[in-house]
């Protein structure tokens, strides 16, 4: 096991780069530049900056001293936010970030696996088919339009809960962006949940169970719900970059202070060190929730345990 | 033998709502199980002798219904509400069942699926249940128990896994132990040592066992009394004795000449060698990936030579595992291998996919599968005719049309039958059109790789039939490949045995059916005809 993770740590290195390099010449080759703004900067200005953050020398050797110094963990200072570098913004925001995703990782995993199992040992039923319509609509409607739903008629008219703003940190104000953010992680994890279930109830070690009595409880929680819960496991990954990137536009709308915020701003006004900076911390995330997907994987499938 | 009825079903009827209406499976049946015996329920697929037992045990798909009656020592089973039944099933009746590779399951270890049974009727802790299954898996001969107690199914044998379920239905000392078709997915010598474990099992505890099986090899052994089965019909009860000596029905007498029969007889001495190979090896790497580097070879075929002539049928035989799949293959070059291979005067060993494709047409090959190996989304006709447009790509759409219409008169099927699809055509109607996908290019070789393993005995018979007609009617060699030795007797003028890849004995097909000389063959040919 041990050897595994630290195999799959080294393996990550390679993937971590060509990530880095990848973006950082797409980032390059985009149009325009951090200092192009609507009114033209006077040349003179315009060749102090260019030095002063290093932009006029080849673009090979900006590759360079990126690389070398994103190794010792510093990403150059933010271009757009004078006087922050990268790492101080994204340690700033991060924590707002992790806490409102884990919260919303948690709703969608454990509503989701509720309704789907509840669809699935309902098949074809009035519940089956008003669970996978709600989540139809969860997967379809994008979460720019869940938020300013949600505060509509939760902070506004019915006024029982905040509009936005983090505020003293309380669950008060997490409850609407947290919605928002997850449902349509939830209606993924509920049609997985769903189908893999009903598949595993046709399995035929769930009819063995079954033809040897255990209670019908016992055979769909330990029996069925473990074999479903694989394909769950699995998504956990995608799941997590999913809410990362979604929390761009539920941060924006809900004004909370994370770095969901930073990929856009970033990307529009070419903040190039910015835009770098989210995407590793983006790429460190997916990694890492991949590795711990394989390790739950393996812990709960003894096929694929891992020596 | 007067022994009291235990379970006696009366004008049981199960009945499954489709799509196209209700589906009759089982059209009221009467059946009786008497204590400490062996009834044998026997009938080909579709007989409705499992969904019999599905329906008393509860089990039945969610659009089943079972109705009627089937009563345990008094007690009615059908209609009985789940928490009874649980009562009942997994103590007083257990199963066991054909699929002993996916029958357990894959997440937990044996010794906690043989507890779990022990822990739910009788009570009692884990542990202590845990203590119940060592001595169960001794008892059912599962190699060093107490270290195999904590083993997955997946690291054990499908033979191992069967008696994993047999000690799971001993656990609670049941009166009836229903095994359908127990054997039927295990090779030959691992069949004969579970038959004879349910044997001397049955005698330990004194329970009764209902054996669902199309095998009348195994009733003629096993079973005291048989129960034959047809279209959700009992056609006929008795002492198997009698069944086998005095058959009643139209049905059972049929049945019983369906076993494959007659030689045939080698071709003449100077009969050209068509397909030869010699020393073929087949490799496997094992293990590897980015960081590690592959473990070893796995050597699938080790040193084989073999000469078929024109006319010829070689049969080989082998458990799996042996390699045979592989060598049929592996002739073929359809598999990297190390050896000769000369197909009539051309040395092929070294020949490329490019260089293959125009022999490909005089060298095929037909699959064990009738279901997997046509795609379903072809209609028959599309589907023989394809490797026209390969071979014989000059060819004008009536001249396919009117070969397609040949082949499938040749293999005696309706030439209408080009315009349907798969899905509309039974197993053996199946198997038929993958015959002559094969016979529309005027092969010379024909690797039949187990073509019969997938069909009921009395289809089966006319398969082989086919066959040989069509080896007669065209001078066709075969490579015939088979786990079932009395279809390889029916087929063949020349045998070779495999095992581990290697050869353990050929030679003229009387000559190994008479008189084996390797303790190997012996062992196949007592499993497979005194089960």
């Amino acid at each position: 096991m041990f050897s595994f993770v630290l195999r799959r740590l080294a393996s990550a290195v390679p993937t971590l780069f060509i990530v880095v390099t990848i973006s950082f010449f797409l980032m390059r080759f985009a149009p325009g530049g951090p200092f192009n703004l609507e009114r033209p900067l006077p040349p003179q200005t315009m060749a102090n900056l260019m030095r002063t953050y290093q932009l006029d020398q080849p673009l090979w050797r900006q590759y360079v001293t990126y690389i070398t110094n994103a190794v010792t963990g510093d990403f150059g200072p933010s271009y757009i936010y004078k006087d922050n570098t990268v790492a101080e913004l994204i340690a700033k925001g991060l924590p707002y970030s992790l806490e409102l995703g884990f919260y919303a990782l948690l709703l969608a995993l454990i509503g989701g696996v509720l309704a789907g199992t509840i669809a699935a040992l309902r098949q074809n039923s009035v519940l089956d088919f008003a669970i996978m319509s709600v989540s139809t609509i969860g997967v379809t409607v994008p979460n720019f339009v869940v938020g300013p739903v949600l505060t509509l008629v939760f902070a506004i008219i019915l006024a029982w809960l905040p509009a936005g703003s983090w505020g003293d940190g309380s669950l008060r104000f997490l409850i609407l962006p947290m919605i928002a953010l997850a449902l349509p992680q939830l209606a993924v994890f509920a049609r997985l949940t769903r189908g893999s279930m009903i598949e595993a109830l046709h399995t035929d070690h769930i009819r063995t169970a079954r033809a040897y009595g255990l209670p019908a409880r016992t055979v769909v929680i330990t029996h069925a719900m473990r074999a479903a819960m694989l394909p769950v496991v699995s998504y956990l990954a995608p799941c997590a970059a999913a809410l990362l990137t979604g929390s761009a536009v539920i941060e924006t709308i809900f004004t909370i202070p994370g770095v969901g915020r930073y990929f856009v701003l970033g990307a529009i006004n070419r903040d190039y060190t910015l835009v770098m900076g989210t995407v590793v911390l983006v790429a460190i995330f997916v990694i890492v929730f991949n590795l711990l997907v394989d390790i739950i994987y393996g812990l709960l499938d003894p096929r694929v345990r891992h020596d | 033998m007067a022994a009291e009825s235990i379970l006696t079903v009366r004008n049981m009827k199960v009945s499954f709502d489709t799509p196209d209406g209700t589906v009759e499976a089982v059209k009221g049946i009467d059946l009786d199980v008497k204590s400490g015996e062996t009834l044998a329920i026997v009938g080909e697929s579709g007989s409705g002798k499992s969904q019999t037992m599905m329906g008393i045990m509860g089990l039945l798909a969610k659009n089943g219904r079972a109705t009627g009656s089937a009563s345990y020592r008094g007690k009615e089973l059908i209609g009985l509400p789940m928490k009874e039944l649980n009562t009942v099933r997994g103590a007083k009746i257990t199963m066991i069942f054909q699929e002993p590779m996916t029958s357990l399951d894959p997440l937990y270890t044996i010794g906690r699926q043989i507890a779990e049974p022990i822990v739910y009727h009788r009570g009692g802790s884990f542990a202590e249940a845990k203590a119940r299954a060592l001595e169960l898996l001794e008892l059912v001969g599962i190699p060093e128990p107490a270290r195999r107690i904590n083993s997955y199914p997946h690291e054990l044998s499908g033979g191992q896994r069967q008696r994993v379920m047999i000690a799971m239905a001993l656990a609670n000392e049941p009166d009836i132990l229903i095994a359908d078709e127990p054997t039927t997915a295990l090779d030959v010598t691992i069949q004969a040592q579970i038959l004879d474990l349910l044997k001397s099992l049955q005698q330990k505890f004194g329970m009764a066992v209902v054996l669902i099986t199309h095998d009348l090899g195994i009733v003629r052994h096993f079973a005291s009394r048989v129960a034959v089965m047809r279209r959700g019909e009992v056609v006929e009860t008795g002492a198997t004795a009698d069944i086998f000596e005095r058959p009643q029905a139209d049905y059972t007498r049929m049945l019983l000449a369906a076993e494959p029969s007659g030689r045939k007889a080698s071709p003449p001495d100077n009969a050209p060698i068509i397909l030869e190979g010699r020393n073929v090896c087949v490799d496997y790497r094992t293990g590897g990936g980015l960081f590690k580097s592959a473990s070893g070879t796995f050597r699938a075929v080790d040193d084989i030579t073999l000469r078929l002539k024109q006319g010829q049928t070689i049969g080989i035989v082998g458990e799996s595992g042996s390699g045979k799949s592989t060598l049929g293959r592996a002739l073929l070059k359809l598999l990297p291998a190390s050896g000769h291979i000369r197909f009539e005067k051309t040395d092929i060993s070294d020949f490329g996919r490019s260089a293959m494709r125009p022999l490909r047409q005089e060298m095929q090959l037909v699959f064990q599968d009738p279901y997997g190996s046509l795609s379903p989304r072809q209609t028959v006709g599309e589907i023989i005719t394809e490797g026209l447009y390969v071979h014989e790509p000059q060819l004008s759409r009536a001249e396919r049309d009117r070969r397609a219409v040949e082949a499938l008169k040749e293999v005696g099927l309706d030439p209408a039958a080009r315009n349907r699809y798969p899905h509309e055509f039974s197993g053996g109607q199946r198997q038929r059109i993958a015959i002559a996908r094969a016979m529309i290019l005027k092969p010379k070789v024909v690797i039949l790789d187990e073509p019969t393993s997938a069909l009921d005995r009395s289809v089966q018979g006319q398969v082989i039939d086919l066959l040989r007609g069509l080896q007669k009617s065209h001078d066709l060699s075969y490579i015939f490949i088979s786990h079932d030795l009395s279809v390889i007797k029916a087929m063949s003028d020349y045998v070779i045995v495999m095992k581990n890849g290697k050869i353990v004995e050929e030679g003229e097909t009387d000559a190994i059916f008479d008189a084996p000389k390797q303790a190997y063959t012996q062992t196949l040919m007592n499993a497979a005809f005194t089960a």
